[in-house]
């Protein structure tokens, strides 16, 4: 009793000087969601879960690795193999940044299925669009550090398509370069973008993404708004506070979540070269170019488009768009109802190929480009870009069901 | 309305078909030359020793393995005693031919100028060969040398066409030679090099797997206990 007295003296003293007591009911206490979340609505906290996992295995690999042409390879394996608990932390985060994509993928694809992107939530949607960004950069930066041969190449194609760009090109990837070629420079500057200034902005970006989402509240499968239906205290009628129902639900999902995670970096950390790929145990050599330069899984989408355009500048220019595009989501879907339990065949049709079409381009873009390929790749990425640009038609013309007014059961 | 929506549901399936086909495409396109399967087994410490032996022998005169020390070699493949002490003086003996500590990593005596000069090719570290070519490979390509007066060492590979290594294991394939079952024997002593080769290019891997199956018990209940606390909190949220 007497600390339980003393907990809550020590409280109204931080409360008088800061809001801890505010800041907790209104992002967890009394931050009502919805009731019918399901399977789709673990990512987010997930998300969370793996940021956090990265940023601390992150800083303990950090105080063993060395930064430099000389020494990163070396240090790498060092790593591995003679610092203590080495091997884990670097495979944590190996394995952790295609998982950070996989979490990341199907929470994008939660807002996409249930219309989560609409009115009015388009800010949390274009912010979380930038967070995608932001982890995009944090994954092609870090892919250079451990200094294999892939890393280094992969560096070097990509850093060169910024020479695209007319008149400023090629000054533009010397500047980003730091030299002419992909060298020890480009590496230092990497490192220090990759383990300071991305997740500096990142961990920003996630903060406005959850305030910009506990503003407007959470959307549901259903699509409903529970803030509409209240009762008399002010409270959703349809709503569970987030803490303790969703802490309690997001942990069951952390446990599943972590049982797949550990499977993989215990027993398949390479993930049969997807996650970690073979010419990357060889150490960067600029004289030797691998069989075929292909970027982790997780890039291969946009690598398919930007190879499937015959010039440069404008694959370029549609590798950017493939991605830019997703930023209009919100005021491309012109259907009156949210999630996809609402929408007609049409929509449901235009979907389902559309997801074929993405994982095509995925597998597409991790291999190399030969005739027939590049041509399936050129219809990928027609069917790719129509999704969206036919997207304010077959909206309209899709035949939506009747949005119940509450979340039934 | 029915058979319009037969006709494009038949239709989603054909796209599906048409891509599935996409990965038959690229086998077509991407032909290599076979590779053996090898039976890997970490587990089997005498082959291990018997592939560092073979290593020592006949390939650590060219190849370092510069990220491995002998000490923790020593401790992987179980040169060890019956209480689990390190045998410095078995190691010393019979794999140390550089070096004089046993905490020394594994190098070579050639400097990477001279490797280049007398093989076109500085030959390469090896500790991580068997990840960077995997396991089969090696397995395939050390057991594919042919005689090729064209070369420079009068031997060429069917794996790795026009390789700069010559056939280093050719001295030691002909104590097989007149042997009953020599080729069985001899690809044995292979897979042993193969096996060695694969601990080498990740030595904690037996180690993980079996951290592994404690981690993901303890997952597994911890699974169970978070799905029954969720339940006893979301029983009447109806």
């Amino acid at each position: 009793m007497e600390i339980r007295l003393v907990g809550q003296r020590v409280l109204g003293w931080v409360d008088d000087r800061f809001p801890l007591s505010k800041l907790w009911n209104e992002h967890l206490a009394r931050y009502y969601a919805p009731k019918n979340f399901n399977f789709w609505y673990y990512f987010g906290s997930l998300a969370l879960f793996v940021l956090a996992s990265q940023i601390i295995t992150g800083i303990w690999l950090t105080m063993n690795y060395t930064p430099t042409a000389e020494g990163a390879f070396e240090s790498v394996e060092y790593i591995m193999r003679d610092v203590p608990w080495g091997w884990l932390l670097r495979y944590l985060h190996s394995t952790g940044a295609s998982f950070f994509f996989i979490v990341v993928y199907l929470h994008m694809f939660r807002g996409v299925l249930y219309g989560s992107y609409k009115k009015p939530r388009e800010l949390v949607w274009l912010i979380g669009m930038v967070i995608f960004l932001c982890l995009m950069a944090e994954a092609f930066l870090g892919y250079l550090l451990p200094w294999g041969n892939m890393s280094f190449w992969g560096a070097q194609v990509i850093t060169s398509l910024f020479g695209a760009i007319p008149y400023i090109g090629d000054s533009l990837v010397e500047w980003i370069r730091g030299d002419y070629n992909v060298s020890g420079v480009t590496l230092n500057r990497f490192f220090s973008l990759h383990v300071i200034a991305v997740p500096l902005l990142f961990v920003g970006l996630v903060a406005a993404h959850i305030i910009a989402l506990h503003e407007v509240g959470s959307n549901n499968p259903e699509g409903v708004e529970i803030k509409k239906t209240l009762n008399a205290e002010g409270v959703p009628l349809d709503g569970v506070p987030f803490h303790p129902y969703y802490t309690v639900k997001d942990l069951m999902g952390l446990a599943g979540f972590l049982i797949i995670f550990c499977g993989v970096v215990f027993f398949l950390p390479e993930m049969g070269g997807y996650f970690l790929e073979a010419p990357n145990f060889e150490p960067a050599d600029p004289l030797k170019t691998p069989a075929h330069i292909a970027p982790v899984w997780y890039m291969t989408p946009y690598y398919a488009i930007l190879r499937a355009i015959p010039d440069k500048l404008l694959g370029v220019v549609a590798m950017g768009a493939s991605i830019g595009v997703w930023f209009l989501l919100p005021w491309l879907d012109r259907s009156p109802v949210k999630s996809i339990r609402y929408r007609g065949f049409l929509y449901k049709s235009i979907l389902f190929i559309f997801v074929c079409t993405f994982i095509t381009l995925g597998y597409l873009g991790s291999h190399p480009p030969t005739p027939i390929l590049v041509l399936v790749a050129r219809v990928c990425t027609a069917i790719y870009f129509l999704f969206f640009l036919l997207m304010p038609i077959y909206t309209v013309l899709d035949r939506v069901k009747a949005v119940p007014e509450r979340v039934s059961h | 309305m029915k058979q319009k929506k037969t006709k494009i549901f038949l239709g989603l399936w054909g796209f599906i078909v048409l891509l599935s086909l996409v990965p038959s495409l690229l086998q077509a396109e991407e032909s290599s030359v076979p590779l053996d399967k090898a039976n890997i087994d970490i587990t089997d410490l005498p082959s291990l020793q018997r592939g560092a032996r073979i290593f020592m022998n006949y390939c650590s005169g060219c190849h370092s393995l510069k990220f491995v020390r002998y000490s923790s070699l020593g401790e992987g493949i179980g040169i060890v005693d019956a209480s689990g002490v390190l045998l410095e003086e078995a190691i010393k003996k019979n794999l140390m031919f550089v070096g004089d500590k046993i905490t020394d990593t594994i190098q070579r005596s050639m400097t990477n100028e001279e490797g280049a000069k007398w093989f076109e090719v500085n030959p390469p570290d090896l500790s991580l060969v068997a990840r960077s070519r995997g396991s089969d490979w090696l397995y395939t390509y050390l057991r594919s040398f042919y005689l090729d007066p064209k070369r420079p060492w009068g031997v060429n590979n069917t794996v790795f066409p026009d390789v700069a290594m010559p056939d280093a294991l050719y001295y030691f394939r002909l104590q097989f030679q007149h042997e009953k079952e020599g080729q069985a024997k001899y690809d044995q002593a292979v897979l042993d090099l193969v096996n060695f080769l694969t601990y080498v290019g990740e030595p904690v891997q037996l180690v993980r797997k079996r951290i592994g199956i404690w981690v993901l018990l303890f997952l597994g209940v911890f699974f169970v206990f978070a799905y029954l606390l969720k339940r006893e909190y979301w029983k009447d949220v109806h």
